[in-house]
């Protein structure tokens, strides 16, 4: 048995009564006080996460561009000093090795922010297919992550940093002071809301948590960030993404670009978006409250046709919600799908993704 | 965390309230708070026969599935129809708007095999008081 991986936030949130559970090694918080409260805070007020088992890795130099765009489905070209980009990271057959973003936060400086899981993956693919001259750095171990997402979030990290947070629009970044703590903040997250990512050293990151929460923002797991992401439709890697998995199924077409050079995996995914995919990822409406789970079959006429890849039990819904893959020609918003659990088929209606739009301000 | 003295307890985190032949049942302070947020309970028709140890019905929370197992055998005379739309009484209340079936008990002498409050605080290592 191996030790698990912990965050420089162990402690502090041992403090703030965090349960913690295992992620792909990782000893991380599921909860504080429950889910659904830290999901609704999120919706209505604020909620603070530690997410500094993803990976960060930069790619540098002049010839970092060209380099990555070789590897990256979105088109890097539109990608501008001080903005950041979802992209792919797809092996030959167009599966997905790592859903991640770009920030670029200066000329020729790009850190891909990656999976937990996939980081060990991600890097030793960077390291084989990157050419030689192009300078590569994991900085995960040395980098924490917070994200502050919700309604309040600008407001309630203004007073700490330096940059004037109504000019970051959403999906750019920039180098600030928190608490005079060289940070890389990034208008952005995984929940749906509007929100910031905090790229801070690990060794002070902690007196950024402990002021944040000292505004009187609420701690939050990963058990939020699930329901939260699952609500906003973003696909996790592991569930709806994996290497047999491309982002055409995914549904991630707008982020494949057949226009910006080659990428590996751009000729099966051009074939597969000019014939169309055999199968489709969808999102679930359940007529139960009973909660969909991953792996449980998809049903139509009492035939399987899919599987659930997540599911949850919506706060803001007040009803079950799931997402999976389907035959392409089930797929159709509307359709009277099913999904069995135990034993049961519960009927589950398709609906287009996202199930959740945030109010715009 | 608070355990009645006046409860019967199983080693799966049941409770049994018993009076005059039947036993209303339901899951622990200790069984809710582990669980987390409950989001669905799923219990068997009125007028279904559930066995000591075997299981009666489905807890599931935000993280996961769990079945739930009749602390006494007999006849499920009264399911409590409330959980459907507020499955949350479960963390709330789990002793009292929180229950969820009344069994008509068929062997009484079952309540023996169940364990006491001091019994059942042990096996979950709880503090007394």
């Amino acid at each position: 048995m191996t030790t698990p991986r912990r965050t420089p936030l162990h402690a502090a949130q041992q403090q703030c009564h965090a349960r913690f559970m295992d992620f792909h090694g990782w000893e991380l918080p599921v909860q504080y006080r429950g889910i659904i409260a830290e999901h609704l805070a999120v919706r209505s007020d604020a909620g603070l996460f530690d997410v500094s088992h993803m990976g960060e890795l930069w790619v540098e130099g002049a010839g970092a561009a060209a380099a990555l765009q070789g590897l990256l489905t979105n088109d890097l070209g539109r990608l501008q000093v001080g903005g950041v980009q979802y992209t792919l990271l797809c092996n030959e057959a167009g599966g997905t090795i790592d859903d991640l973003t770009v920030l670029r936060p200066a000329d020729s400086a790009y850190l891909l922010c990656v999976n937990a899981a996939n980081t060990a993956v991600d890097w030793a693919w960077l390291r084989e297919h990157l050419p030689e001259g192009v300078a590569a750095r994991d900085a995960s171990e040395e980098t924490a992550l917070l994200a502050l997402q919700g309604p309040r979030a600008e407001a309630l990290l203004q007073p700490l940093v330096a940059a004037d947070l109504t000019r970051l629009r959403r999906f750019h970044c920039l180098e600030t002071g928190a608490l005079g703590i060289a940070t890389l903040l990034s208008r952005t997250g995984y929940t749906g809301e509007d929100g910031f990512e905090l790229f801070l050293p690990a060794d002070s990151a902690v007196l950024v948590w402990d002021a944040l929460l000292e505004t009187g923002v609420r701690p939050c797991g990963l058990g939020a960030r699930d329901t939260l992401r699952i609500e906003a439709g973003f696909p996790l890697h592991g569930h709806e993404l994996d290497p047999r998995t491309s982002p055409i199924e995914a549904g991630l077409k707008r982020f494949v670009s057949f226009d910006c050079g080659p990428f590996i995996g751009r000729a099966a995914l051009a074939r597969q978006a000019a014939e169309g995919a055999p199968r489709r990822r969808i999102g679930l409406r359940l007529a139960s409250r009973a909660v969909a789970r991953t792996g449980y079959a998809i049903l139509r006429q009492g035939l399987p046709v899919g599987q659930v890849t997540s599911g949850a039990f919506s706060p803001t819904l007040q009803s079950s919600i799931a997402m999976g893959y389907v035959e392409s020609r089930v797929a159709a918003a509307g359709n009277e799908l099913a999904v069995e659990i135990r034993g049961k088929p519960i009927l589950a209606q398709a609906r287009p993704l996202p199930f959740y739009h945030a109010p715009r301000a | 965390m608070e355990f009645p003295a006046d409860l019967k307890y199983s080693a799966e985190h049941e409770w049994a309230r018993v009076q005059n032949g039947e036993a209303t049942v339901g899951i622990t302070d200790f069984a809710q708070d582990e669980l987390g947020d409950v989001v669905y309970v799923e219990l068997p028709a009125v007028g279904s026969e559930v066995a000591a140890e075997a299981t009666f019905g489905v807890v599931e929370s935000v993280k996961a599935v769990s079945d739930l197992y009749a602390p006494v055998s007999g006849t499920v005379v009264r399911i409590n129809e409330a959980l459907q739309e507020k499955p949350e009484l479960v963390n709330t209340s789990p002793y009292g708007e929180g229950w969820m079936i009344v069994v008509r008990m068929s062997r009484p002498e079952e309540l023996e095999q169940l364990l006491s409050v001091e019994e059942y605080r042990e096996q979950i290592g709880a503090k007394e008081g």
